[in-house]
């Protein structure tokens, strides 16, 4: 358990009582200098129990609500933990700077990386500087141009992606939003360097994908990946958003319904009780993920490289010819 | 670069949508006004009042801008699949098939061989009719053709696009991965000197607009049409007002530099051919 006062989420209730109780055990224990350590340590077996069980048999939507998780590690928070000397770049050099997206270059277990990510905040003040993590054109923008400078030196690039969308405001409208995240993707898929997608947390559809094209690409355990939003397709196509349970099982969001899919190729595991139950491990294993991936990707010819990512893309999509005729 | 052409012949007939409409009357989505249907048809379905260009469906493109019996259409028989099994108040295959029987159309994107004015090109058009011009696999995959065919037979591709659907949500994941299927295509195309236009038509968004639509060479747009990433009504959601006129729509894109030209579509066919005039190699 974690030091810090932990959110609980709907499902999580039963932990939340076991904390409840070891907490008051505790209390008690310091109070009244009771010897209780056996009750503790018991309730303490049963919350990693009870969390096992509970993280095994998560509905989709129950993923949803854990890709989103106020507490669930940010892309600073990676970067903080894996990251020396980092360096953060700041503006698209037209307009203006977007906070949604941070990035950056800095030492990653000694070599030179670029880092960009969305940025969600860890409060509600953090939360309006940097927009909810939904990307304005200038940040598609930013994380392009720091990808060039990646490119001219070689730096593998990682981006860690955790969007519930791009912005969609008259603003980002206006500085063409469709054309930033295009030329991203477009670019990305030319960028002469390797490139690491781990979905993070919230994969939310184009907005997600403007900086999510690379040659390898990994979610997190319990992040999820969508076209569209539960609620935007619980509202669409059963013209009820409280249909999201529905929606986020028919939409196959979770990570491996998508390695199934052959869209991912990897799932990064998570802590048993989720990403936010234990950062710091989090952070370790997907520091891990990296460093393997890093030396795997770093070891083939770049052109060949390119091919191959560009193979990959080019065989998505599933469909049948009809009626064909046997030549 | 891997060709995957099975090149296959077949003609284009988009049957004859059973249910059209018998009203001699239409109103027009943008000024309200009640229009005679042949009037319209006359007009290249343009609305006498306010100048709104109907939505055309994949025949009458054709008709406007292809020489009389040279298109030529390929891999018609590329179908959707239902990767997902997606579980919704209707199934993808039931809404398929729904589409199927109510445009006439077996996909949204047809594509083939074609003459505008005196150039051989490859067409390809997205109907904006059939799910709303969304983009799921097979929209992806014959658009990529599209431009792999133009390469090879070293033509120009024009994209006639009506993608108000952005990526088609009965595939998921899938059909957002298509977005990057049909943008990295067009690094092909600039490294083959192969020429892109794209004509965005009524309406143009999401994962459509913010991939290959506009990443052509040249972008020209039919006056009054909506184009743009975030859906009109999700972002009065978000600012909590109401847009204000002719947001999102060509001329406000061409106000903004996005566009090179917004053509009504009485002078398209002309100024296509102009185009691809000037980038057909000298003589
Ligand atoms: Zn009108």
């Amino acid at each position: 358990m974690s030091e810090m006062q932990r959110k609980y989420l709907d499902f999580e209730k039963p932990l939340e009582e076991i904390e409840k109780n070891i907490s008051e055990l505790r209390e008690i224990k310091k109070r009244k200098n009771v010897d209780n350590q056996l009750q503790i340590t018991q309730l303490q077996q049963l919350f990693r129990e009870k969390t096992k069980e509970i993280y095994a048999n998560l509905t989709a939507w129950q993923k949803v609500q854990v890709a989103r998780h106020p507490q669930r590690p940010r892309t600073s928070d990676y970067i903080d933990g894996l990251i020396e000397q980092f360096y953060e770049f700041h503006g698209d050099r037209i307009h203006g700077d977007d906070p949604a997206i941070i990035a950056g270059i800095g030492k990653f277990r000694s070599k030179s990386v670029a880092i960009i990510g969305h940025q969600k905040g860890k409060d509600t003040e953090e939360n309006i500087k940097r927009n909810f993590g939904m990307a304005h054109p200038e940040g598609y923008r930013k994380a392009l141009r720091i990808m060039k400078i990646a490119e001219k030196f070689s730096f593998p690039v990682v981006t860690l992606v955790d969007t519930p969308g791009a912005h969609p405001h008259i603003e980002a409208e206006e500085r063409n939003q469709a054309l930033a995240i295009a030329s991203n993707i477009y670019q990305m898929s030319e960028i002469q360097t390797p490139i690491i997608v781990i979905i993070i947390g919230e994969g939310g559809s184009g907005g997600a994908l403007g900086i999510g094209v690379g040659d390898k690409i990994a979610m997190l355990e319990f992040s999820i990946y969508s076209v569209i939003s539960p609620e935007g397709c619980a509202s669409i196509l059963w013209k009820d958003q409280k249909a999201v349970k529905e929606a986020s099982e028919a939409l196959k969001l979770t990570a491996p319904e998508l390695l199934k899919l052959g869209l991912i190729d990897e799932i990064i595991k998570e802590p048993s009780g989720g990403a936010h139950s234990q950062s710091q491990e989090m952070i370790r294993t997907l520091g891990d993920y990296i460093e393997k991936n890093i030396a795997e990707l770093s070891s083939i010819e770049i052109n060949a490289l390119l091919e191959k990512r560009y193979e990959k893309y080019r065989n998505m999509g599933f469909y049948k010819i009809e009626n064909q005729e046997i030549l | 670069m891997i060709f995957r052409h099975r090149k296959r012949y077949i003609p284009i007939t988009p049957k004859e949508a059973p249910d059209i409409k018998k009203d001699l009357w239409q109103k027009c989505p943008d000024c309200n006004k009640l229009i005679y249907e042949g009037k319209l048809k006359e007009n290249f379905k343009i609305c006498p009042h306010c100048g709104y260009h109907f939505r055309l469906t994949t025949k009458e493109w054709i008709n406007l801008i292809v020489e009389p019996g040279t298109f030529e259409e390929l891999d018609a028989n590329i179908v959707s699949v239902d990767p997902l099994e997606f579980k919704g108040p209707k199934t993808y295959k039931e809404k398929l098939e729904e589409e199927r029987k109510r445009t006439g159309l077996n996909e949204a994107l047809v594509y083939g061989r074609a003459m505008i004015g005196k150039t051989p090109s490859v067409l390809s058009i997205l109907d904006s009719n059939f799910i709303m011009g969304s983009m799921g696999s097979v929209v992806g995959e014959k658009f990529v053709r599209a431009c792999e065919l133009a390469m090879v037979e070293k033509k120009p591709i024009v994209s006639i696009c009506g993608g108000g659907g952005g990526a088609r949500m009965y595939e998921g994941l899938i059909s957002l991965m298509q977005m990057v299927k049909t943008s990295q295509v067009v690094g092909k195309l600039k490294k083959t000197k192969t020429l892109y236009i794209s004509v965005l038509t009524d309406p143009t968004m999401g994962g459509v607009a913010a991939s290959f639509a506009f990443l052509a060479d040249i972008l020209i747009a039919e006056p009054k049409a909506l184009i743009g990433f975030a859906g009109p009504r999700v972002i009065e959601q978000t600012i909590k007002q109401k847009l204000p006129h002719g947001f999102q729509r060509s001329e406000f894109l061409y106000q903004h530099g996005m566009l090179d030209q917004v053509v009504p579509r009485s002078n398209l066919k002309q100024t296509l051919t102009k185009i691809l005039t000037i980038f057909a190699p000298s003589q």
